[in-house]
């Protein structure tokens, strides 16, 4: 197995994974952003008449082409850092296959680079940001899922270095506990974000919300099984053309 | 023979990759990553590269629905 074989596999089962998760957006989440962006226009402020509103990128292209587009290179971007992820730990976190390795990792980059950010930061539907605050969001955002996946990472690798003394299950929840700490404080530190406005509708923000964290699971959970599966299949090729006899 | 077993593959962790050979693939690849990421979450918010909204505004769902700040 080759660094340069796992990448190039992360990338394509990325891509892969960029489609099932703009299926899943399409369904889920283009409803609650057309009923966000209706209240964002009831709202705004009237145009003088004989004014058009300029629209740069159709709605149908941005629910379509649009979405797809960002979905499948999110995907292809993060199934290269994935890959990277599993060519390090691969072999390093115990007497684990390569299948369960990549499904490991895969948790662990859900939980790193999405679920953590989404709990101090979580996704917002259109009408409910301040632009002038963007700055300052996008900054906080992008710390939480450093934090995040720091915490990840720091639970693996402490969680490595209790397991010789005491056993992998108390050295895992030990690491988890200890992430999970660093995250609550992070939580309970890092100022509050919200912009929601006045009568935009909770049931509302509850559903783009739940669609926004339901793309993140299909993405990572394709990306983890899809490649451990291609991982296991050439593990076990590989293995079968090394057992074959030579025939001269 | 006692070497067979039920399970098709024995449970072996795979022999680690030598840190040496993973980095330069693990530097291109985080460049290339780093580069697609700023594409599709936030060029044409708070930086901009290529002048306008047109960006913004084609990835504009999924931006909202992958989570990233969006105006």
């Amino acid at each position: 197995m080759s660094a340069r074989t796992l990448l190039v596999r992360g990338m394509i089962v990325g891509a892969v994974a960029g489609v099932a998760a703009f299926l899943f957006a399409y369904l889920f989440g283009e409803g609650p952003i057309n009923d966000a962006i209706a209240f964002e226009e009831a709202h705004a402020a009237p145009l003088a008449p004989g004014e058009h509103e300029h629209e740069l990128v159709s709605r149908t292209v941005q629910s379509t082409i649009g979405l797809a587009t960002a979905s499948v290179v999110y995907g292809v971007a993060l199934g290269g850092l994935f890959a990277i992820a599993v060519a390090v730990t691969l072999g390093r976190i115990g007497r684990i296959s390569a299948r369960a390795t990549a499904g490991l990792v895969a948790l662990a980059g859900f939980v790193g680079v999405a679920l953590v950010p989404f709990l101090k930061y979580p996704a917002n539907p259109p009408a409910t940001g301040n632009p002038d605050s963007l700055q300052q969001r996008t900054g906080l955002y992008f710390l939480m899922l450093v934090i995040g996946v720091a915490a990840v990472i720091g639970a693996i690798v402490v969680s490595r270095q209790l397991q010789p003394r005491f056993g992998t299950w108390n050295a895992t929840i030990a690491g988890t506990v200890g992430a999970a700490v660093v995250v609550g404080i992070a939580v309970a530190l890092l100022p509050a974000v919200n912009e929601v406005p006045d009568g935009f509708a909770p049931v509302l923000l509850w559903q783009f919300r739940l669609a926004s964290l339901g793309t993140q699971a299909v993405m990572w959970s394709t990306l983890g099984l899809l490649f451990g599966y291609l991982t296991e299949r050439s593990e076990r090729t590989a293995a079968v053309v090394r057992a074959q006899p030579v025939t001269a | 023979m006692s070497s067979i077993t039920a399970l098709p593959t024995p449970v072996t962790a795979p022999a680690p990759i030598p840190l040496r050979q993973i980095l330069p693939w693990a530097a291109f690849g985080a460049v290339l990553a780093v580069v697609l990421l700023y594409f599709v979450g936030a060029e044409q918010g708070v930086t901009a590269l290529i002048s306008g909204e047109t960006v913004h505004e084609f990835v504009h769902d999924g931006r909202h629905l992958l989570g990233f700040p969006c105006h």
